[in-house]
């Protein structure tokens, strides 16, 4: 069928530079740069889909992707994006399918929320000088501890549930081997291990590589159980039920056969070639006892040695379901925001469903201690965070860590396409296309996403001491330190938040 | 709180504190004369003190101290009182006119018992009294609470502290501790109950400087059920005392350490060197983390028991404590101990976020939960 | 001594090796000059090989033993102290031997200048280009 879909990119090649050497021609997936026989370059803009890999390794700065929105009379309910996604529906009678986190609009809460810092009253601590400790524990604390006497001695009298000692307040989002690369896991298990934090296997399994890196790993039990058995259980750190994903909250997941090669089929324990399909539900838990349920046969399985997270997405009820969560026996929750990527969805539910990371962390965080269990779990926010500041930000309002999915990715090359859901990434990224696959060196990767947690971590450290704090703790819930900007008072309310420029109370 | 809006107070101040570990009485004219040598770190705007052993006539009595903008506050804070309480005796706190002391609000004490039912309410009775605290200073316009503890008293007005000890009239008082406190805000609520000490049972607070943590500190205590109205850090700390060391039975050491905890790498090395005690302070830190006190503050913490000093983990504010024969002392600044004490044995300048502590040689058994506590600290 | 050495499986065939070898032989040692403006224009001394999806690059490897060398009919090519394999262009007549016996296939053929190229590990530089503009560390240089 003829296609109605108009280029929504433009590729410029600046004649005067390119030395037709190519390179773009071999790195686009896409085929949008073409050679012809007598060896000259050209594109077709309208498969491009501003991945900028071509623009990065064109050697002598010849293309620019640009902007090349389609002109459709002004109309703000026609858009030329509703057009776009009729005509692709109009030609494909399907599902619209699209991948990363939700592009809208929206709000951006972090972008109204200011911090504090000390003056005069209260001197700053300079984290070069002094210790400034943003070492976090993971995992449920008890209201009190006991202490015994022996000889002398204090001696603790209570047994501590397993925790995860993160050195930085910052772990890696769980993603899938399948959804993306073998080099991506691979250079995230090395980065874990390099910063002292985890990293997060997702649905897909651990490969059999990557088992020395369990002690970093956190491993996923999704509804389809792919790649669960003994060993996995055993090799983690940390088990992570995972109910529900920012993305596409209420809905599976679902890999491609084509994804589906040699390493992925024996990892997920899955034939070659197969579609990969993890149901909406846990087809074990219609309830939250049956929750309970799978987190004590965890426990149970690894001999209550190893916390167990519950993941979900941030939905409207989303503090009360945390409750019971908690209740349910659960070590860690982690509430992955709107915003949160994913390697595939429907493009209308990851557009529609979901509340904003910014707001779920402080209704959930609040209801906890109305309850007064906040001690009994802890809180991992996940779900767009862009920089340390956002980190930060979470912390005050009552996260006890973050997990990082797409600026993980966007450190190792990612551009935000949005193409993951086609497999031909251009940066090695969401891809099991082997040949592209190596333009991921996972020695890159690495070093890459160690560089920018270590980068974050000491603009944390900065602000924190800048806060007159010297732990973390201090900060976690500590919403004083934060002040609203734009805002309405139902959404300070929510967010436990004063306005900028009201005095400290 | 209260239609009256009181901002959370940023101030420097000066302290002091002396204790006989033996229990010897002395008048309050020494903690007097001890805080004039620290003028200079108050302003005028809050001074106080609190004095144990000073009501042994009525020492299984809870002495509560409490202040009335006026008349109409005092009598419904009477009906209050005597829904929960037994008085046996409620009088006014005998006061001298001093030039520097303005107009005070009606001060009252009452020495109380619970009443005969409290029982039913399934509390124990220390819980009890601070609920009725609590309502009162939450609830009642005008009314305040201002100390509630057995066999001692918080004595504080806005002036300066000498000028506030002479109106109180605290050389008349013999106490076996004393502590005191001049104020230096930064903001100028004016209102007598912001001056320290900051009491609730028989723990007392004298704090000198800004408790950073204190937005998580407050929502941490929250979580065990008290309310912070006052807005104040110092009230933070008092709270803090008495989760730890009432409520949860910590000794006095271990909950310094929580208050004010060691650091990671101190920590991680003991492990290392394969000190089992790395373990507690590990534990205390994880579960603590909420009640971290961060920022710069010396304190020093009355109880029924003895006294305690304590500075943050970097100690960002000044506390030197000293001993001669059964007497400590901690104070700001060496000179209000050498005002008072000549020929001292030691004297010496505590670590960051190392309590000096006091305690009776005879401990007082007033309440169950202190006889818990002194077994876990023997 | 230092050799360039690859790392067949981080290779992506992208060929910017080949880009900024060209680059590092030309006169004006100015990319887009080197390639459009330059005759006769530099030649690489590095080739990938490709069979997609594996891919490597491909120079002299300044053999221990180097056939080339004993091969040469005018004695352009001879081993020099440090180890490294170099070619004198002034002496080569284009005869293509070297090419014939080289066991990689390193030497090229200029054929406009009837010379030999070859890998010369970069004399002007610390790090040899192609390792250094390799965009995915495909290519180390080191002692082994
Ligand atoms: S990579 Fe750049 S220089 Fe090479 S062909 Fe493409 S546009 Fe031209
Ligand atoms: S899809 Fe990516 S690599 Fe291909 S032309 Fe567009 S920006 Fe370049
Ligand atoms: S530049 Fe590196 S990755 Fe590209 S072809 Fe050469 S060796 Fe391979
Ligand atoms: S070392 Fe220099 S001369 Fe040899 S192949 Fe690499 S870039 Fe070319």
């Amino acid at each position: 069928m003829k296609t109605y879909q108009l280029p929504e990119v433009k590729i410029e090649r600046d004649k005067d530079r390119c030395i037709d050497c190519q390179v773009c021609v071999r790195q686009c997936a896409f085929e949008a740069h073409i050679v012809d026989e007598d060896g000259e370059v050209y594109s077709e803009d309208e498969k491009c889909v501003a991945c900028q890999r071509c623009v990065s390794l064109c050697p002598t700065n010849a293309l620019t992707i640009k902007d090349n929105k389609p002109f459709v009379k002004d109309n703000a309910n026609w858009t030329a994006e509703t057009q776009k996604y009729i005509w692709k529906q109009a030609e494909t009678g399907g599902v619209l399918l699209t991948g990363m986190g939700n592009p809208k609009p929206y709000p951006i809460y972090w972008d109204h929320m200011l911090l504090n810092a000390s003056q005069v009253t209260n001197p700053s601590i300079d984290p070069l000088r002094e210790p400034m400790e943003l070492r976090t524990y993971l995992g449920s604390k008890p209201d009190k501890i006991d202490i015994k006497m022996v000889d002398g001695e204090p001696v603790l009298n209570t047994k501590l549930a397993p925790q995860l000692m993160v050195k930085t307040p910052i772990l890696f989002s769980a993603m899938s081997f399948g959804a993306v690369s073998y080099s991506v896991c691979e250079g995230l298990a090395r980065a874990s291990k390099e910063l002292g934090t985890f990293w997060n296997t997702g649905e897909g399994g651990l490969p059999q590589n990557l088992y020395e890196y369990g002690p970093n790993t956190i491993v996923q039990v999704a509804s389809g159980r792919f790649g669960v058995h003994s060993e996995y259980l055993d090799a983690a750190a940390a088990i992570e039920i995972k109910i529900g994903q920012g993305a596409k909250p209420g809905i599976g997941g679902h890999l491609p056969g084509e994804k589906v090669g040699a390493e992925v089929s024996r990892t997920r324990m899955i034939p070659v070639g197969s579609d990969a399909i993890s149901p909406a539900p846990h087809h074990d838990i219609y309830s939250i006892e049956d929750l309970s349920q799978l987190i004590f046969s965890l426990k149970e399985a690894t001999e209550y040695t190893k916390p167990i997270s519950v993941k979900i997405s941030a939905v409207h009820n989303v503090a009360a379901i945390a409750s019971g969560i908690a209740r349910a026996g659960a070590d860690i929750i982690a509430i992955d925001g709107f915003r949160g990527g994913t390697g595939a969805a429907p493009t209308m539910i990851r557009d529609n469903v979901g509340i904003p990371i910014e707001l779920a962390i402080a209704a959930v965080d609040t209801r906890l201690r109305d309850e007064a269990i906040r001690n009994r779990v802890s809180v991992i926010a996940a779900g767009g965070f862009r920089n340390s500041a956002d980190v930060i930000k979470a912390i005050a309002l009552g996260a006890d860590a973050v997990y990082l999915g797409t600026a993980a990715l966007v450190a190792m090359g990612c551009h935000v396409c949005q193409m993951c859901y086609t497999g031909k990434c251009n940066w090695g990224i969401a891809t099991q296309d082997p040949y592209l696959e190596k333009r991921l060196n996972p020695d890159v990767a690495a070093e890459r996403l160690f560089n920018l947690v270590r980068g974050w971590s000491h603009e944390i450290a900065e602000m924190l001491g800048g806060m007159g704090l010297n732990a973390i703790e201090s900060l976690r819930g500590n919403r004083l330190h934060l002040r609203s900007i734009g805002l309405s008072t139902e959404e300070m309310d929510i967010l436990g938040l004063q306005a900028a420029g009201s005095p400290m109370a | 709180m209260k239609g009256r809006i009181h901002r959370r107070n940023i101030s420097g101040c000066g302290l002091a504190g002396m204790m006989s570990e033996d229990g010897r009485l002395m008048s309050g004219e020494g903690i007097i004369r001890s805080m004039e040598v620290l003028h200079d770190r108050s302003n005028g705007l809050g001074g106080g003190f609190a004095g144990y052993g000073i009501y042994p006539d009525r020492q299984d009595h809870y002495a509560l101290h409490i202040m009335y903008d006026d008349i109409k506050a005092k009598e419904m804070t009477d009906v209050l009182i005597d829904e929960w309480f037994e008085v046996d005796a409620e009088e006014v706190i005998p006061t001298r006119k001093v030039p520097g002391v303005g107009k005070a609000p009606l001060l009252w004490r009452y020495f109380v018992k619970p009443s005969a039912d409290f029982n039913e309410c399934g509390v124990c009775e220390e819980d009890y009294v601070i609920d009725a605290v609590m309502l009162v200073n939450s609830t009642v316009e005008g009314a305040f609470i201002f100390s509630s503890g057995k066999n001692m008293g918080a004595f504080k007005a806005v002036g300066f502290p000498e000028d506030v000890g002479k109106f109180y009239r605290l050389d008349e008082y013999e106490g076996y501790t004393w502590i005191g406190h001049g104020r230096f805000p930064t903001n100028t609520p004016g209102w007598w109950g912001g001056a320290h000490p900051f009491t609730i049972l028989d723990w007392a607070i004298v704090h000198n400087g800004e408790i950073s943590s204190y937005g998580i500190n407050k929502r941490y205590l929250e979580m065990f059920g008290y309310k912070c109205t006052m807005l104040t850090d110092t009230e933070v700390v008092a709270y803090s005392f008495d989760l730890l060391l009432r409520r949860h039975n910590l000794p006095i050491e271990l909950a310094c350490k929580a208050l004010a905890a060691s650091f990671w790498t101190d920590i991680d090395r003991m492990k290392a060197q394969g000190k089992k005690v790395a373990d507690v302070y590990e534990a205390l830190r994880m579960v603590y983390g909420g009640g971290l006190l961060n920022g710069p503050f010396a304190i020093i913490l009355g109880h029924a028991n003895g006294m305690v000093g304590l500075s943050d983990r970097v100690k960002l504010r000044p506390l030197v404590a000293a001993r001669k024969d059964d007497m400590l002392y901690i104070a700001s600044e060496e000179s209000a101990i050498r005002e008072v004490a000549s020929g001292l044995d030691k004297v010496w300048n505590p670590k960051a976020g190392e309590p000096v502590i006091g305690e009776l040689r005879i401990p007082v058994s007033n309440t169950d939960a202190v006889r818990e506590l002194e077994e876990t600290v023997a | 001594m230092k050799r360039v050495y690859t790392k067949e499986e981080a290779c992506i065939g992208c060929r910017l090796c080949e880009v900024h070898c060209l680059t590092e032989h030309s006169r004006s040692k100015n990319i887009i000059k080197a390639h459009k403006k330059e005759f006769p224009r530099a030649l690489s001394r590095v080739l990938v090989e490709e069979l997609r999806p594996v891919s490597f690059a491909v120079q002299c490897r300044h053999c221990d033993e180097p056939v080339c060398v004993e091969a040469c009919i005018t004695g352009a090519i001879t081993k020099d102290e440090s180890g490294k394999v170099v070619h004198d262009e002034e002496k080569c007549v284009g005869c293509w031997t070297c090419v014939l016996v080289c066991p990689h296939g390193a030497p090229r053929r200029d054929l406009e200048r009837k010379k030999v190229a070859k890998c010369d590990l970069c004399p002007d530089r610390e790090t040899p280009a192609c390792v250094e503009m390799c965009p995915n560390r495909a290519l180390v240089y080191e002692e082994r």
